[in-house]
């Protein structure tokens, strides 16, 4: 597969140079040409206004596939807790199994003693739960679960697995990806079986010409949606021809079903070779910061601040807004870089992603990096000095001005209008 | 203790600076700059404290991209690494993480024994995370992730893996790769002596010919994973602007707004 210019077509108008996100095509004479940057991105293709750039199918054939079948949900648990991701990814994986039909969703357990989180995994969708079991186990570590993950993978052959992108399945999933020679895809924030849903979602949310593709409707494979280059775009990942499919996917972004302790499912016990010579790395202690945990997934109302604070100190109005509007406090990139306020709180690409009812961006210019990360808010409020900023892009609600005065006039009214409703 | 250290290191666009054409929908990229990867800055960085404690470390850079990721890895030496490789063919263009990780593991195979293997947590283009874990799959050593500190002490290697809620002490022992982030470490500059030196450097290009790579294993061709489509989100349609004279009158206004929609009492 590669992505080639038809020379005779070309006109030499340079539109898929400027969009091109990779710096993958040159001008060679008058005609461009792709060069080894190339990724087949395919945004040259949709910008040639003469269809001189053409994407070539290789005819490798693809290995018999059949026999992989079920969606496994990596079940992540720290010191015996399921994170919320694991639950929320049961949910997502219930919905991919009922698009291809026929299919159970499955949870993989590791861990020790960890029997008492099985109900919960029916409660939250998993059809079957398969228990690894093991003292060595205890803690994670890349060389007990890889291997023992990796075993029960070619044993019982699931077509997907999920993992949540924490930074334990973010440490798991390649390892185990490249042991089993497949592809993995990095926190999805979309996946669909169904190219019919895929389709809809394109004509709902992108402006990419969809025109020709019910064609594709057989098309099986996991259609795995992420943010690339940065979050500037967003690419969707197949992977044809090796199972299972991968991916992991960030936390907040799928939903759980709701809870039903009714739920009952199947246990397989799954025998491991694991011994201790296996594990090479010890851990010693695990440490819980002593710091609160900021559960920005959770809130319904965040506060952030960016740069146009101008200092550390400017996050204590932060935090008075959202005292008064029971919000949690929220950052850009930029501010937790400037080391005003700790990493937990950055919401964005390389923070957390959040989709809280209201958003309010106060001295946030709005770097495409934090917009990938909050702008599925149901609402957005941005206070900003420069009526320029992209923030007002997204925003639901825009002010310019000066955060310092708006901020304490918008408290003291929420405070106004709520005292009012009390009465 | 006579250490050899290899770093990992990509040249990306500065994603940072990327902005989106408003009309058209697409991506601006004119004038963005070619940065050296803020993680993989770290992973060196970590090299060198450690070449800055014992002299006779010996630290190899390795970089896989286009012809023009020379310039990465005089940036590299002129910080303070001994030497620099440059991974590239078209053979390897297109490689996904998978593909990527056979050709990188076939470098560092190429270069010879180590102790320790720093590569940057990920890279800003992609921010996949893979490519790390999977040469040390390739290699078949021990990793650790999200390093945010490292001592060494002979063979044995201590460090602290960041999680989202703390951290973990893990013991290991060299040889080992370690995926670093920001919090390990401030990355120095580029001496002037160092730059002088090194764009005198010679540095070495390996194809797929000099790394003896089984072409089924590299390229796009190769790679599980392809792009089936990319697109830029359809922008939201632009929200209301709240102009009133005072800040009062704003604020006010806002509430109102946000009571219509019932989002507040």
């Amino acid at each position: 597969m590669a992505v080639v210019v038809i020379e005779e077509k070309c006109k030499g108008c340079k539109l898929c140079i400027k969009a091109c996100p990779f710096d993958a095509i040159d001008m060679v004479g008058k005609h461009a040409v792709i060069n080894e940057k190339c990724t087949a991105c395919s945004q040259c293709i949709a910008a040639c206004p003469f269809d001189a750039i053409i994407k070539t199918e290789s005819e490798q054939e693809a290995a018999d596939l059949t026999e992989y079948k079920d969606v496994w949900v990596f079940a992540e648990q720290r010191a015996g807790k399921l994170m919320n991701v694991s639950l929320e990814l049961l949910g997502e994986g219930s919905k991919l199994a009922a698009e291809i039909g026929e299919r159970d969703v499955c949870a993989l357990l590791i861990g020790d003693d960890v029997d008492h989180l099985i109900p919960e995994l029916y409660a939250y969708g998993a059809n079957k739960v398969y228990l690894i079991s093991d003292p060595l186990l205890k803690n994670y570590t890349t060389d007990g679960y890889a291997k023992v993950m990796t075993d029960a993978i070619n044993e019982y052959k699931p077509e997907i697995v999920l993992y949540g992108a924490t930074h334990i399945g973010r440490d798991l999933a390649p390892r185990v990806a490249a042991r089993l020679n497949t592809g993995l895809t990095a926190d999805c924030t979309r996946l669909d079986v169904s190219t019919g849903r895929y389709v809809e979602y394109l004509n709902k949310s992108t402006t990419l010409n969809t025109e020709g593709m019910e064609a594709d409707a057989d098309n099986k494979n996991l259609k795995q949606t992420r943010p690339a280059f940065g979050g500037n775009i967003m690419a969707t990942i197949l992977c044809p021809r090796t199972r299972p499919q991968m991916s992991t996917v960030r936390p907040g972004v799928m939903s759980m079903l709701d809870k039903d302790e009714t739920k009952k499912g199947e246990l397989i016990t799954v025998a491991h070779k694991l011994s201790a010579g296996d594990i090479r790395t010890e851990v010693v202690e695990v440490v819980k910061a002593a710091k609160e945990l900021v559960s920005l997934t959770d809130a319904e109302i965040i506060c952030s601040g960016g740069r146009g604070l101008g200092d550390p100190e400017g996050f204590k109005l932060i935090a008075e807004l959202a005292e008064a509007v029971g919000g949690v406090v929220g950052s850009s990139r930029a501010a937790v870089d400037a080391g005003w306020i700790d990493h937990s709180h950055q919401v964005g690409q390389t923070g957390t992603t959040v989709k809280p009812k209201i958003y309010f961006a106060c001295g946030i210019s709005g770097a495409i990096q934090h917009l990938a990360g909050m702008q599925t808010s149901d609402l957005i409020v941005a206070i900003n000095k420069d009526e320029e900023a992209p923030i007002f892009e997204v925003a639901d609600y825009g002010i310019v001005g000066d955060l310092y005065q708006v901020v304490p006039a918008i408290i003291k009214e929420w405070n106004r209008v709520r005292d009012d409703h009390n009465k | 203790m006579s250490l050899k250290v290899i770093v990992l290191a990509k040249q990306v666009p500065d994603t940072n600076e990327v902005k989106i054409d408003p009309v058209k929908n697409t991506l601006i990229r004119e004038g963005v700059p070619s940065i050296l990867n803020h993680d993989d800055a770290n992973a060196l960085e970590e090299a060198l404290k450690i070449k800055d404690s014992h002299p006779d470390t010996h630290i190899t850079v390795i970089t896989m991209g286009p012809p023009q990721a020379k310039d990465l890895l005089i940036e590299c030496l002129a910080m303070g690494a001994d030497e620099g490789v440059l991974v590239s063919d078209r053979a390897l263009g297109g490689s996904d993480t998978w593909a990527t990780s056979n050709a990188l593991a076939a470098a560092v195979e190429k270069v010879g024994e180590f102790d320790i293997l720093f590569a940057g947590r990920q890279a800003i283009d992609g921010d996949t995370a893979q490519v790390g874990p999977q040469v040390a799959e390739k290699l078949g050593l021990p990793q650790v992730t999200y390093v945010r500190e490292f001592e060494i002490d002979g063979k044995d290697i201590t460090v602290k893996r960041a999680l989202e809620d703390g951290y973990e002490v893990i013991k290991l022992q060299t040889p080992c790769v370690l995926t670093t982030i920001k919090e390990l470490n401030t990355p120095r500059y580029m001496s002037v002596g160092g730059i002088y030196d090194a764009v005198k450097a010679d540095i070495p290009t390996w194809g797929a010919k000099e790394l003896e790579i089984d072409l089924s294993t590299v390229g796009l061709d190769a790679s599980p994973t392809n792009v089936y489509r990319s697109f830029t989100p359809a922008p939201k349609a632009k929200g209301v602007m709240i102009e009133k004279d005072t800040v009062e009158e704003n604020a006010e206004a806002l509430l109102a707004l946000l009571k219509e929609k019932y989002i507040i009492a």
